[in-house]
């Protein structure tokens, strides 16, 4: 490094400065409140219009994939939860529901209601998450705060059922690490209800305020056609009126029997998908409370040695649950060798993961498909032609997750 | 309660830095000097990953560091002293952090949030930099992944008690 | 809609003109090809079959074996609900397949990650600068071969701490 600058520059723009005489090329990000800690994006700017962006991730690139491969397939449950970390029991679940494919275990009736009711309440704190912070860029601190204040009771909520507030690790293969305390369905419902009051307020701060309809309206608009070529899903792909919904068109979980809408947007503009999420957080309540009714006693757990942990008193009282334990925390369980891909609808679209085993307690490789990279692919098409302010609000409406986009 | 009024002694201060201020002046410049920093500490957030969704959790309502003189965040690194470091600092980052960090203004604290910025946590690989004191100075380190608002608050507070018990350059034997 | 059982007989018949076997496992149709037939069977796949979708690529690496590097597609029909994987194999003196670039928009990133983390080479991908790395890391750390722990910093550790010192 001894030739160039001292502090070196970790990424190469698409064009260069200078190359014609009516731009200006300027580098946003990688440490910008606006783009969320780890994205740049060069635009180059005729006046206040962008004319082309180049985006660049990678900045939280902390080597997912490689970690993996280094540790049993249990021990990777902890990673799931920090690639989206807005809504890690969506990332724990699929990843969970691909090796249990694969090794033949179905999970207990309760686990499969459960596992439904938090992937909807991980997706409401999500798109908690993200609303609030678009709403903040676009300066309505208001909003912002109400929206923390409800998501902080969940966190809360969450933690007295998985012990940590945003990274729960609460997957296991076979099922789930513990049952609901006592009290904790009271709680939720009174959660919701004071989401029901919180969200409102949200919408009246914000649904037909002016400013924000001209901050969002006829801005960042992403046409169908583009958004299937670039492989948008999710959110993204609704807000252009395609009604695409894994949890409607490749049922798992409980979802076939769930009664719920998809709602869409008109023309695929910022304000299309602030609304598309919206809605989606109000099926995901009537989702919940569902999930609520149907919820019955019994185990969580399979009753499959090949995975699950035998009862703690076993382990202390008989050698077989003893071996068993051990093999199962030293080596990991044996997942039979071959290949598999699973997707589940994240809170931002297809989250698949590709698992190669050979047989082994580690994986051979865990690769995530992960919505927010690809979202990143096609972000340029958002941002040309609209003016550099528009940035803000547009990349807010992506909600581009570090975690997983650079995984 | 009972009816009998309660009174509440107002101590003096015992060390500085460990009350409220107002019961005292002290006469020492650098005691005075420390006592004004600690409270208008004007974080820089560097946020990167998932220890994010706890700085905003910490930063606005339900924790609420303002209390701490600690709530403006400035997205500008010239007008801030303390750099949160909030999540994994990778190579391709570090050379980010380090120019922000170049561009603050004496006197400027670090404070590393959650574990990988302490230490890398559980990424142990080719891609994340274990532990940004590799790069530069840091004042308080908060474990946890992410660590609960509780614990980044004690941090504050730790790191007011550090910037009360320094020594400020700016008291020279001209001032 | 038609189950899935008919869709991907369907597509079976289709791709199995061209060389190569195709079979169904775990629910997806998993299509065996040599590296040049994958631009010809995407293209298939995407005006004919429906798949308007191109969901990932990625690679998985076998060393000790010929040929070394497993190049692995899917893709997602929109209309039939179904997904299909196209896998192919690539040594490791010339790991090069065709790019996609040309049918989907989705493909320039993925491949520019694919080719940073196992060296996979797109032919017709022009922009294969780094993306989740950075400019000088050498090698690709996705391989087997790659010592996880091995760093390369950019930014020079302060006196005190040694590269590759851990705790």
């Amino acid at each position: 490094m001894a030739a160039g600058p001292r502090i070196a520059n970790p990424v190469r723009s698409a064009f260069a400065p200078g190359e014609r005489d009516d731009t200006v090329v300027v580098s946003i990000g990688p440490s910008h409140p606006a783009t969320h800690g780890t994205i740049q994006i060069f635009a180059e700017l005729s006046g206040e219009r962008v004319i082309r962006a180049d985006v660049h991730c990678g900045y939280l690139h902390r080597g997912f994939e490689k970690e993996c491969e280094a540790h049993t397939w249990h021990n990777c449950i902890p990673y799931m939860d920090r690639l989206n970390y807005c809504s890690p029991l969506i990332n724990d679940f699929a990843y969970c529901d691909a090796v249990e494919r694969l090794m033949g275990v179905e999970i207990t009736r309760r686990a499969v209601v459960l596992r439904t009711l938090l992937s909807e309440y991980s997706r409401l704190c999500d798109h908690i998450t993200c609303i609030a912070a678009s709403l903040m860029e676009l300066g309505a601190m208001t909003a912002f705060l109400y929206m923390v204040m409800i998501r902080d009771y969940m966190y809360e909520h969450i933690a007295a059922l998985t012990g940590a507030r945003v990274t729960h690790s609460y997957g296991r293969i076979g099922g789930l690490a513990r049952d609901l305390p006592p009290g904790w369905l009271e709680r939720l419902e009174e959660i919701l209800v004071q989401y029901d009051d919180f969200v409102g307020r949200v919408h009246g701060l914000v649904d037909r305020n002016r400013i924000f309809i001209d901050r969002m309206r006829d801005v960042g608009v992403l046409s169908q056609a583009d958004a299937l070529s670039y492989g948008y899903t999710g959110p993204m792909l609704r807000s252009t009126g395609l009604a695409l919904d894994l949890r409607k068109d490749t049922p798992y979980l409980a979802y076939p029997e769930l009664d719920f809408e998809v709602p869409v947007g008109i023309k695929g503009d910022n304000y299309d998908r602030y609304y598309v999420r919206m809605r989606e957080m109000d099926e995901s309540v009537h989702m919940i409370r569902q999930c609520v009714e149907m919820l019955e006693p019994g185990p969580i757990n399979v009753d499959d040695r090949r995975c699950s942990f035998p009862e703690k008193p076993l382990v202390y009282g008989e050698i077989e649950s003893l071996i068993n334990h051990f093999k199962l925390v030293m080596e990991g369980p044996k997942v039979p060798a071959g290949e598999i891909y699973v997707a589940h609808e994240g809170a931002n679209g297809e989250l698949g993961f590709y698992l190669v085993s050979t047989g082994e307690g580690t994986p051979y490789k865990v690769h995530c498909r992960a919505p927010s990279f690809v979202h990143m692919g096609g972000a340029h098409k958002m941002l040309e032609g609209y003016q550099l302010a528009d940035l803000v609000p547009t990349f807010g409406s992506i909600n581009m997750i570090g975690g997983e986009c650079d995984r | 309660m009972s009816a009998e009024r309660r009174i509440i002694p107002i101590e003096p201060a015992g060390s500085p830095g460990k009350s409220a201020a107002f019961e005292y002046i002290s006469t020492r410049k650098d005691e005075l000097i420390g006592w004004a920093r600690k409270f208008s500490i004007f974080p820089y957030p560097f946020v990167t990953a998932c220890c994010a969704m706890e700085f905003m959790a910490v930063s606005s309502t339900p924790y609420d560091t303002d209390r701490f003189g600690a709530a403006l965040p400035r997205f500008s690194p010239r007008q801030s002293d303390l750099l949160m470091v909030v999540g994994t600092v990778t190579h391709k980052q570090a050379p980010i952090l380090l120019k922000v960090w170049e561009q603050m203004c004496e006197p400027k604290w670090v404070m590393a949030f959650g574990v990988c910025a302490t230490s890398g946590g559980f990424y142990q690989n080719y891609a994340a930099v274990p532990g940004i004191d590799r790069i530069l100075p840091v004042d308080v380190y908060i474990p946890g992944c992410p660590p609960r608002p509780e614990m980044v608050i004690d941090g504050i507070m730790q790191l007011q008690d550090k910037i009360a018990r320094q020594k400020h350059v700016i008291v020279t034997k001209d001032f | 809609m038609k189950s899935s059982a008919e869709v991907f007989d369907r597509i079976a018949s289709r791709l199995s003109d061209r060389e190569g076997e195709v079979a169904v496992s775990h629910g997806i149709l998993v299509a065996n090809l040599a590296p040049g037939g994958v631009l010809a069977a995407a293209r298939l796949l995407r005006d004919e079959l429906g798949f308007d979708v191109f969901l990932d690529v990625t690679a998985v690496d076998w060393p000790g074996q010929d040929p070394r590097f497993e190049v692995v597609w899917h893709f997602y029909s929109t209309s039939h609900k179904v997904r299909v994987r196209v896998k192919t194999r690539v040594p490791e003196s010339n790991p090069s397949v065709p790019s996609l670039t040309p049918l989907y928009g989705s493909a320039a990133f993925m491949e520019r990650e694919c080719h940073e983390m196992y060296g996979i080479g797109f032919e017709g991908n022009a922009d294969l600068r780094p993306l989740l790395l950075y400019e000088g890391f050498v090698g690709h750390p996705l391989r087997k071969d790659y010592p996880k722990e091995r760093e390369q910093p950019l930014v020079a550790y302060r006196p005190g701490f040694e590269l590759g010192e851990r705790g």
